[in-house]
């Protein structure tokens, strides 16, 4: 563990899991049935405890002089000062895991999407010639491919349903689709580590998850047309022009979600400074 | 907007390798794959299980508990029955 792109690279990876682990925590107890609501607090407790890993392993760096300001402004970073006391502009997520929570269709559209990727990335992961990245990426792809596939069901569940969820479902996909885009640009922090073969190489999964995207969104009647993968998406409602992609949070320029979601869920530490319980 | 439940659903788990399916509960869902899955999420998160059964519970036929007389009592006095008269060894598990 060196550079500053190797901590910034970590911290991508465990805010997008913190953020969309806080999102989907949202929904505790307030879940549309009891059992979804366990389903999806399970997702949420599976993307926190990666993003530990990852906040332990970017701590580590960033103690060994490698993080620059990232790792908060004072003493020590530990996993809890990486999560608790980092502004928005400190985090490194993608857009898509900070857009809220919207009504239950949202919120799973933006777990498939989000998986699909994840799932591609972790395996490819687990080739990278970081052994820590390597192992905690074998770890969680496991976990991964059980949240791509509770979401798809979801996805195809709502999508192909009735009337009403079918609206909501592509309502969901026109809030969300634009912030895809991002998952594969590499930032700039990236691009020395893809080179190095720590980084995923980012073109190298954007076909899988189009293909895997595109089938789950044409069985879902979300799309027309499976032929492009999930391109056609972009491209919903005939308009010929595919959607304008928002990029900007991998390099910490974030939507307003995101700042209300860190005040309350770093409200406790920022009142109360190193309180435990 | 109008309320609609999910059927009901017996769930099944298995512990381990070759033991028996065990009733662990039961819970809602739309199908028989939404079924295993959320049994899975609701039943096996201290790992409790390596195999889910689930089965809707509608489906499940039980014996009239007011016909326990005559269904169990017969049985009181057949210690025969009983395979009590034989020394298990102690490595013996499971019986």
């Amino acid at each position: 563990m060196a550079s500053t792109d190797l901590v910034e690279y970590v911290l991508q990876l465990a805010d997008n899991a913190l953020v969309l682990g806080h999102r989907n925590s949202e929904w505790t107890g307030h879940g549309p049935i009891l059992e979804q609501d366990i389903a999806l607090s399970n997702i949420a407790l599976d993307l926190i405890g990666q993003a530990r890993y990852l906040y332990q392993y970017a701590a580590r760096g960033i103690n060994e002089g490698a993080g620059g300001v990232l790792g908060g402004r004072h003493g020590e970073a530990t996993e809890d000062t990486l999560a608790y006391g980092r502004d928005a502009w400190d985090f490194r997520n993608c857009l898509l895991v900070e857009q809220d929570n919207g009504d239950w269709g949202k919120t799973i559209l933006r777990q498939f999407l989000f998986s699909a990727w994840q799932y591609y990335f972790y395996d490819r992961l687990r080739g990278s010639r970081d052994r820590e990245l390597a192992a905690i990426a074998e770890k969680s792809v496991k976990e991964v491919a059980y949240h791509l596939r509770w979401s798809g069901e979801w996805v195809v569940r709502l999508g192909d349903g009735t009337e009403e969820s079918h609206e909501r479902m592509e309502r969901a996909f026109d809030q969300l689709w634009r912030f895809t885009g991002e998952l594969f640009v590499p930032a700039t922090y990236e691009r020395s580590l893809i080179t190095a073969g720590i980084a995923v190489d980012l073109t190298l999964i954007r076909s899988l998850w189009e293909e895997k995207v595109g089938e789950v969104l044409v069985e879902a009647r979300l799309v027309v047309d499976g032929g492009g993968g999930a391109a056609s998406g972009g491209e919903r409602g005939g308009a010929g022009a595919a959607v304008w992609m928002q990029t900007g949070g991998k390099e910490g320029r974030h939507t307003e979600h995101l700042g209300y979601l860190l005040a309350e869920m770093q409200f406790l530490q920022r009142t109360y400074p190193n309180c435990e319980w | 907007m109008h309320e609609q439940q999910w059927p009901l659903w017996e769930v099944f788990i298995r512990s381990k390798q070759g033991l028996d399916h065990k009733h662990a509960g039961s819970l809602h869902a739309a199908d028989a794959a939404m079924a295993i899955e959320n049994a899975r999420d609701v039943y096996t998160r201290r790992m409790e299980g390596v195999s889910i059964w689930v089965v809707e519970s509608k489906y499940i036929h039980a014996s009239n508990p007011d016909e326990a007389s005559s269904l169990y009592d017969p049985a009181n006095d057949k210690i025969y029955r009983h395979p009590t008269f034989y020394d298990l060894p102690d490595e013996l598990k499971h019986m």
